[in-house]
């Protein structure tokens, strides 16, 4: 159980201290809730533009890195389409440091030209490795404007286009921090070789006086549910031919959540399960198959992709997916399969928790997410799914009217 | 009375080269059979992590691909279980059972919940003691890592990565090496069982466990394996390098591509040599991290790159320094050259106190991280002995961070970053 003290600032910022005596190391992580999903659809692109430009130096700063280095500190952050997220690890001696730099980011950015100007260059390099100059690349470009008309989720954390980030202004770039990198919209967890006295004196010190900022409210469009089975026929050059289905689900806080979890676990997690077992290895249509999702905060898309063997045809490697489905519609799993999925979910989390990190990441998480307890009852929500409601699931979540599909065919 | 806050003004720190830094000790014991195993006990969560390292790794495959092949199929049958009932057996319990081929070692690494060990590590031994390697089993495996191979094919990253290992070591050498797909069409059952009864069932194992682990530990692997004909020492394997003659190569992979593939390589000594623990100071201000030189003029200034890093390669035997990014095709000359300059400074200019400390502080806040629970302990522990060194090498490497001066670095800068001892591969 991971035991953690909560306080909030008078400025809005929520603070989460989790001690672990039994490392020398603390860490420092702070959670914006801003995302993709924030965006202006014409200026898209901007939370994961954040993510570099957080880098270029604050307004007393002009170093984020260096000083943290010296400090004996490592850090990195990431964006996702629902929040934004930076850590740091150093040695629990040196916390005062990731105060000091933390805060001041979140006081204000150096708002430099220069730095913009090189971020804009990096971010279209990070987008040409990842998305253009990789087989398949583009795919979950297509496929998220496939699956969603009104919700943002519609476009990647890079951005829908590169020009939305080339022709970001610094105007822009003010507009939005200060309306999302605010107190009001931050959450800061210290995990470590740390006390809560020690760092409530810290976050008094530090971030105390930062202005609270605006409580930013989202007034997200919703997805209305899908009518009809939506397919798209790309074709590029790329080696094989690759076969690629979502289905839309339930968001991260929904019951449905959990089961929808567990039936991914079954249909592909490992070597045992039924997409690899069926489709792999006794009828060969596959190389390789995967059943996924990306545990959204907002209604998310379960995955079946994988790539064909060489020869196969894309209706039949279809047909095939669908059967196994359909089984699932009609049979459910059995009380074994269940006991399976529930034992690997346990020891995930039994994983996923032996890193201060890890630990930390995910406090702050839940709290985004409503409540930080939240976390202690992940392995319950599991535990408690029946066999029914996965039946039930399975024939809610694969209908056919709630399908979009895309064939990638290769050029010849 | 508050005191205003300076917000220009850093914090104190302590001086991370000041901490004294100390590997936890492992357990050692020896089985019946003379196997020799590494435990260490500790952390918070009730799992475990268990590695049976082999001498299987493809330096002692006679045909391509063999070793790997023996290692992926591990696990697709024995003479009581079939795949899908083996993997059932491992994910019935959410365990981990995950085999890995490197170039002198090869894995089969199992992780799960404590409560399950007991449970597991009779699998384990049937994997060890009775796999069989059906056709089919071997025809599937063929097929798709053909597959796998075709779309990997396609990346720039993934055959410069090959290329350049073949110019520096040559492509006979196992660090040079590669597949390709007439080498999976020419494997056979009976040379993976052939290779499988010589470097797994009889060849040499060592073990190495973390975790809470349990008190009979001993007994217990005693149990399963300690009856085993296993040997405690590694067939010898020399293979002579065949660097290429060529040091510059340019190569057209894909006609769309928008980026290319950048690697600079020049042989280095391992570990056993006296430069190598000194260099991986100057490898760090060189681009060892992301404060480094090559990162802050190609990423941070120009903006050519997401990312450019240096490293020495990872090989127990000869190894190589090298620097990898994926660069613009516009601008991948122009990296290459700003590669070049980075190496002429340090070759003509002494590091400053400043830098050098920060280069330190950070070297050692990143071991200390590193050493952040049982798992991170024991994989320090193991790339030590499977090194053939020992804890003195360890103490020797914070030493050398405590302790090397700029005049030394310069030193090595001008003995190992030498433009024309490079090879160059770019590839879009």
């Amino acid at each position: 159980m991971v035991h953690f003290d909560r306080f909030t600032l008078a400025n809005g910022l929520r603070v989460l201290v989790h001690p672990d005596l039994s490392t020398p190391m603390a860490v420092v992580n702070v959670m914006y809730d801003v995302g993709a999903k924030d965006e202006d659809p014409a200026k898209t692109g901007f939370a994961h533009l954040f993510e570099h430009l957080m880098f270029g130096g604050s307004i007393n700063i002009p170093e984020y890195d260096d000083p943290l280095q010296m400090a004996g500190g490592e850090n990195n952050a990431y964006t996702t389409n629902d929040l934004t997220n930076y850590y740091i690890q150093l040695p629990a001696e040196n916390l005062e440091t990731a105060f000091w730099l933390e805060s001041d980011r979140m006081l204000s950015l150096a708002f430099s030209k220069k730095s913009l100007e090189v971020q804009r260059k990096v971010v279209s390099e990070e987008f040409k490795e990842h998305y253009l100059n990789k087989p398949y690349g583009d795919v979950w470009h297509k496929m998220r404007e496939l699956a969603y008309k009104e919700h943002p989720y519609k476009w990647m954390t890079i951005g829908r286009e590169l020009s939305h980030i080339e022709n970001a202004t610094l105007e822009d770039v003010k507009a939005f921090f200060f309306k999302h990198y605010r107190p009001i919209n931050a959450i800061l967890v210290v995990a470590g070789n740390v006390t809560t006295e020690k760092v409530k004196a810290l976050a008094e010190k530090w971030f105390g006086d930062i202005p609270s900022g605006e409580k930013y409210v989202r007034a997200l469009p919703v997805e209305k549910p899908q009518q009809e089975h939506r397919r798209l026929e790309l074709k590029s050059n790329v080696p094989l031919d690759a076969f690629y289905r979502t289905y839309h689900m339930a968001g991260r806080l929904h019951r449905e959540y959990y089961t929808a979890d567990l039936i991914s676990e079954v249909l592909s997690g490992g070597g045992s399960s039924r997409l690899f077992q069926s489709l792999v290895k006794e009828k060969q249509l596959f190389s390789n198959i995967d059943c996924y999702h990306f545990g959204s905060v907002d209604p998310g898309l379960l995955t079946i992709s994988g790539k064909l063997v060489q020869g196969v045809k894309m209706e039949d490697a279809e047909k095939a997916i669908e059967e196994e489905l359909d089984k699932l519609k009609q049979e459910g799993i059995t009380e074994a399969e269940l006991e399976k999925v529930k034992n690997k979910t346990e020891s995930m989390i039994a994983f996923e928790d032996m890193s201060v990190m890890n630990r930390a990441g995910s406090l702050a998480f839940y709290e985004l997410l409503g409540d930080p307890n939240r976390m202690k009852h992940e392995l319950e929500h599991y535990s408690s799914v029946t066999r029914e409601e996965i039946l039930e699931s399975s024939r809610r979540l694969f209908d056919n009217n709630n399908a979009n599909t895309i064939h990638y065919f290769r050029e010849n | 009375m508050t005191q205003t806050l300076n917000r220009k003004k850093a914090p104190a720190i302590i001086d991370t080269a000041s901490l004294h830094l100390s590997l936890p000790p492992y357990r050692h014991f020896k089985l019946n059979n003379g196997v020799d195993v590494y435990a260490i006990h500790g952390g918070t969560q009730d799992v475990f992590q268990a590695e049976w390292v082999f001498y299987a790794g493809n330096s002692y495959e006679t045909s391509n691909n063999v070793a790997p092949a023996t290692n992926n199929l591990l696990k697709n049958g024995t003479k009581k279980h079939s795949a899908f009932e083996l993997n059932e057996q491992f994910e019935y319990y959410g365990a981990y059972l995950t085999r890995a081929c490197y170039n002198e070692t090869a894995v089969i690494n199992l992780s799960g919940l404590n409560k399950h060990l007991e449970s597991l590590l009779p699998v384990v031994r049937e994997l060890i003691t009775e796999a069989v390697f059906p056709e089919e089993e071997l025809a599937i495996f063929t097929q798709n890592a053909k597959q796998r191979l075709l779309v990997n094919l396609k990346k720039c990253d993934y055959v410069a990565n090959r290329l350049i290992d073949a110019q520096l070591y040559g492509e006979a050498h196992p660090y040079g090496k590669y597949s390709r797909a007439e080498d999976y069409d020419a494997l056979t059952a009976e040379q993976l069982r052939q290779f499988y009864q010589t470097y797994y069932q009889e060849g040499k194992c060592v073990l190495f466990l973390a975790g809470l682990l349990p008190d009979n530990l001993e007994l217990l692997l005693n149990n399963y394996f300690g009856d085993l004909p296993l040997k405690g020492a590694a067939p010898e394997k020399v293979y002579p390098l065949a660097p290429a003659a060529q040091k510059k190569s340019r190569i057209q992979n894909d006609p769309d591509g928008v980026q290319g593939a950048i690697r600079l390589a020049r042989p280095f000594p391992n570990r056993h040599h006296p430069d190598f623990q000194k260099v991986q100071v100057l490898n760090n201000v060189f681009g060892g991290f992301f404060g480094s030189r090559l990162m802050s003029n190609i990423r941070e200034d120009k903006g050519y790159t997401y990312g450019i890093y240096s490293y020495i390669q990872n090989h127990i035997g000869d190894t190589a320094w090298a620097i990898s990014t994926e660069a613009g095709t516009g601008v991948c000359e122009a990296t290459v050259q700003e590669v070049y300059k980075e190496m002429n400074i340090l070759r003509e200019e002494l590091i400053d106190d400043e830098e050098l400390q920060l280069v330190r502080n950070f070297m050692m806040g990143s071991l200390l991280g590193d050493l952040d629970g049982p798992f991170q302990v024991m994989s320090r522990w193991k790339n030590i002995i499977l090194n053939n060194l020992d804890e003195a090498y360890f103490n020797r490497s914070i030493e050398v961070i405590k302790t090397i001066s700029a005049q030394e670095l310069r030193d090595l800068a001008q003995k190992y970053l030498v433009d024309e001892d490079f090879y160059e591969m770019v590839v879009v």
